[in-house]
């Protein structure tokens, strides 16, 4: 059903309140001191004049923090404000707390820090370089991870196809920008030893954890609680430096502190997608079907862990469950570099890799003389299937996605006969519901929601799931209500408050609506349950004969009827509140493989999408116009199409930003993008109309059949992009984003390339004369 | 630090506030007002977050100093909505899902709201126009558009009955 945000009216209103928004005219205010140097080792760091100044009541440094941190237990080498040595520019050293802005700025200004500069490596090739100076002692060659996995029978796939292709990509950098900078508000009770944190998180229960470690203090000591948060694509799934800083300086003042960073400390804590370069071969029949994929990622990974290890093992196993691929190796390699740390953002790990792939399937398809439609078709899955690196798909409705996009873009009518600049390009792609194996791996069930019902006939339900503006909290009260047949008035929802709410694994991987809303569902199965039994006693039948209308529960063929409300009153009597429980995990089957690496990619459903896109390249200046989107996502089943469509909508967007003009950038290590003017997100000017449609494949391990909506339309826009521009120019970008100077380069080299061609043919024309 | 005594409308209200002559309009809201629907997104005139209407035109509070507004009329997004009712703006968001994360969303309602007011049926490239400095990540602008539509046709639609 279409259904409105539950929380839409606080937002429109102006009434919702983001952590910088929360009352607290007597905290103090945190800042942080950030490296000025991309690496050095610290030689000192005074902190006693600043410390000294009025007004100020905690300055701290590495000294306070001896814990490392991050998000995959088995690779923290992060420390919230650095010890000994720092590695990227703009990395946390100290940080203080004091009365006012201005206080804090002076103390600031007032630490003394003594650096040591080292070398430097910014990107992936002098990080790998021989004599490359080594950013962690434990990690040579600054190789953060390594993978090399091969299934099927490669070689053999290349000798059996008609066509072999091998082509080389670069991307840029990229970062999640979500509009609401970070901050956090950290209250230290010096009397009861305990920590309250609200803060920007996607996963509160992580930063729960962190700040256990980091502060010596039993997880039961802390409080931690997620007000509205303004996006976070990503950026929020990690605790991040800031959470752990505002912390310790809660404690070390013996106060509260809040903590807002600017912008350009936002876009600096980054944990975006890192700059990658792809080398991809693939094998095709003459008929378009894939023999086999060989395939080489580097991902520049930034100074620290972070994801890394994540994020190169997703490039390599979301080449899979696209299409039937019988053979495939793949080879990734994380590298250490001095910039800020890279991590997981919206399609994570899958984006490049699916560009490079959708981009060459089009070009050879023009080889073989296939419509890009035909060999799509050619190696759609036949489900359910299990890939060959074990991952278990058991919906697909693709080929429908393609069939509505086809007919929507008029593609076989329009598309030979476009105007000069214009083209349509086609592209495919596809995402996990939720990782089928969480990160930290405790044995508990991986979703958990609890129900209250009270004497009041309101139902609350209680989830540790954050909402960051997807519309997770409206769709697990959606799934409550259609249980119980009750609208939504009678729903309420309380997220996020450790001391209230059940533990969730967060909002990461598209996990939520699937994982959430199966455990959502069984919940109200279980409440269900129990004001049936109460209905039955009353009417002194066995329980099977009696049905629930919703306001009513009613005994089967005849006319005894209870209200909802005087079945509630029942239930009461018998216990007092109700309280009721429901559960999920996903299945063992879908769980993956055995050999190492093999959870990462592996999901209890996938997600499909198809896009054609239009473009319009102007040759004189290589500005490329997106004309229109027509998408078609196949999400099991919508809950809330409205909400379905506002994420394919902003997936594609996104997807967009990053194809067309969004890049980091960094001058010996210093950012020099960190800001909106110059990372260059889409304005609603050249943001093309998207025409949306849903398709219902539905999964059967899927809350109704329910799968994610929010990341699988996301890598698909790239490739649609660039073969579309082939389309329009018959020019292949190899290098995103498509620039207008990437495009001009482009143009004019292909110009020359003519020019000298011709002056060459000429001059042997009168060579032979 | 002077502050001066600054008489100004805010939301309606007459007030007269001593304000510090460094004060930015969105910090004398935000932390003298107590007004938070008026957000800080970046750091200083790149996103339209901090949109508020300066005597019916759209201004970003965090590039215009408090004491500038001097005798001025300022409207937040915490006065659209009228005895507890939304306004057609806030509702046509809501709806139409115009918001997600919500955090652009008071900017980009203001801002609209000033296109509204001076052209009550605007076209889609007038929407595209007015609301060309505020920035959204979540929706890819396709419902703002549909929702600032919906909103001059409620209006329409209103301002037809009552005539």
């Amino acid at each position: 059903m279409r259904q409105p945000l539950i929380d839409g009216v606080e937002k429109v209103s102006g009434q919702a309140l983001y952590t910088a928004d929360l009352p607290s005219r007597e905290a103090l205010v945190g800042a942080i001191l950030r490296s000025p140097l991309a690496h050095a080792r610290i030689r000192s760091i005074d902190l006693s004049r600043a410390r000294a100044l009025p007004g100020v009541r905690a300055v701290i440094s590495g000294d306070e923090c001896d814990v490392p941190y991050g998000v995959i237990p088995i690779a923290q080498n992060e420390f919230a404000l650095a010890r000994g040595r720092v590695r990227y520019c703009g990395e946390p050293i100290a940080a203080v707390a004091a009365v006012d802005q201005a206080t804090a700025r002076a103390a600031l200004d007032a630490i003394v820090l003594d650096l040591e500069e080292l070398p430097t490596c910014f990107d992936a090739p002098s990080a790998r370089a021989a004599d490359a100076f080594q950013l962690h002692d434990d990690q040579p060659g600054n190789i953060a991870r390594d993978v090399d996995h091969t299934f099927g029978d490669v070689e053999g796939g290349f000798a059996a196809a008609d066509l072999v292709l091998e082509e080389r990509f670069h991307y840029a950098e990229v970062t999640h920008a979500m509009m609401e900078p970070n901050a956090s508000l950290a209250s230290w009770d010096g009397e009861r030893g305990r920590l309250t944190l609200h803060t920007v998180s996607q996963v509160p229960y992580y930063v729960h954890l962190i700040l256990a470690q980091c502060m010596h203090l039993d997880a039961s000591q802390i409080r931690v609680i997620k007000p509205f948060v303004g996006g976070g694509f990503g950026h929020r799934t990690e605790t991040l430096n800031f959470e752990i800083i505002a912390s310790l300086l809660a404690r070390a003042a013996q106060g509260t502190v809040k903590l807002e960073l600017s912008r350009e400390e936002s876009f600096i804590t980054h944990r975006g997608r890192p700059e990658t370069d792809v080398r991809l071969k693939i094998g095709l029949s003459s008929s378009g079907v894939i023999k086999a994929v060989d395939c080489e990622v580097v991902q520049r990974g930034g100074a620290y862990a972070g994801y890394g290890l994540v994020t190169i093992l997703y490039a390599g196993s979301l080449l899979h469950a696209m299409y039937q691929l019988p053979a495939c190796r793949y080879y990734g390699l994380r590298v250490y570099t001095n910039t800020p740390p890279n991590g997981a953002m919206r399609g994570h790990g899958s984006v490049d890799v699916r560009h490079a792939f959708e981009s060459m399937l089009d070009t050879m398809a023009q080889t073989l003389g296939l419509d890009p439609f035909e060999v799509r078709r050619a190696n759609l899955l036949s489900i359910p299937h299990r890939t060959i690196n074990d991952l278990q798909v058991n919906s697909c409705g693709l080929g429908e996605c393609l069939d509505k996009v086809q007919a929507a873009s008029g593609w076989h009518e329009r598309r030979a006969s476009m105007p000069k600049g214009r083209g349509l390009g086609l592209a495919c792609s596809h995402y996990a519901s939720g990782s089928a194996k969480p990160v930290h791996w405790s044995g508990e069930p991986h979703a958990v929601v609890n129900l209250k019902l009270d004497f009041d006939g309101g139902i609350t339900v209680l989830t540790g799931a954050a909402d960051i503006g997807q519309g997770s909290s409206t769709l697990l009260a959606q799934m409550v209500a259609e249980v119980m047949g009750l609208s939504m008035q009678r729903l309420r929802v309380v997220a996020n408050d450790s001391a209230v709410t059940p533990k969730d694994n967060g909002s990461y991987s598209s996990r939520v609506s699937f994982m959430v809303g199966n455990a959502a569902i069984n919940a109200a199965k279980a409440l269900l349950q129990i004001l049936l039994q109460a209905a039955a006693t009353k009417f002194g039948v066995p329980l099977e004969q009696v049905e629930c209308h919703g306001e009513s529960y009613v005994v089967a063929g005849s006319d005894k009827s209870l209200s909802y409300k005087e079945v509630v009153t029942l239930a009461l009597q018998a216990g007092g509140t109700v309280t009721a429980r429901g559960h999920w995990s996903t299945p063992r089957e879908t769980q993956g493989g055995k050999f190492r690496g093999a959870a990462v990619g592996t999901s209890a459903g996938y997600s499909y999408a198809a896009q054609v896109v239009e473009v319009e390249v102007d040759e004189d200046t290589g500005m490329v116009r997106v004309v229109k989107v027509w998408v078609a996502h196949d999400c099991g089943r919508a809950i809330n199409p409205l909400a379905v469509e506002g994420q394919v909508q902003g997936s594609v967007w996104m997807g967009m930003g990053q194809a067309l003009c969004e890049e980091t950038q960094y001058h010996q290590g210093l950012h020099m993008r960190a800001n909106f003017l110059d990372y260059r997100i889409p304005t609603i000017v050249e943001s093309p109309p998207i025409e949306t449609y849903i398709v219902e494949a539905p999964d059967p391990n899927g809350p109704f059949g329910a799968k994610e909506a929010g990341e699988g339309s996301l890598s698909g826009f790239l490739p649609a992009l660039t073969n579309a521009i082939a389309h329009a120019t018959g020019l292949r970008l190899h290098e995103l984003p498509a620039t207008p100077d990437r495009m001009l380069d482009a143009l004019v080299a292909r110009k020359r390339a003519l020019k000298l061609s011709a002056a060459k043919s000429a001059a042997l024309k009168k060579e032979q004369a | 630090m002077s502050k001066r005594l600054v008489k100004l409308s805010v939301n309606g209200r007459e007030r007269e506030d001593a304000i510090s002559e460094h004060t930015l309009l969105l910090d004398y809201l935000r932390e003298q007002l107590g007004l938070t629907g008026t957000k800080r997104g970046c750091d200083g005139g790149e996103c339209g977050a901090c949109t508020v209407l300066v005597d019916g035109k759209p201004q970003l509070s965090c590039i215009t100093l408090a004491c500038r507004c001097e005798g001025s009329e300022v409207s937040t997004i915490e006065s659209l909505a009228q005895q507890g009712r939304l306004s057609a703006l806030q509702t046509a968001f809501n709806e139409k899902l115009g918001t997600q994360c919500g955090f652009c969303t008071p900017g980009m309602i203001m801002a609209a709201q000033a296109l509204l007011l001076r052209e009550p049926d605007p076209s889609e490239a007038q929407i595209r126009e007015a609301l060309s400095g505020n920035i959204c990540r979540c929706t890819g602008y396709v419902k703002i558009i549909e929702s600032v539509q919906a909103a001059a046709a409620a209006m329409a639609q209103t301002a037809g009955e009552a005539a």
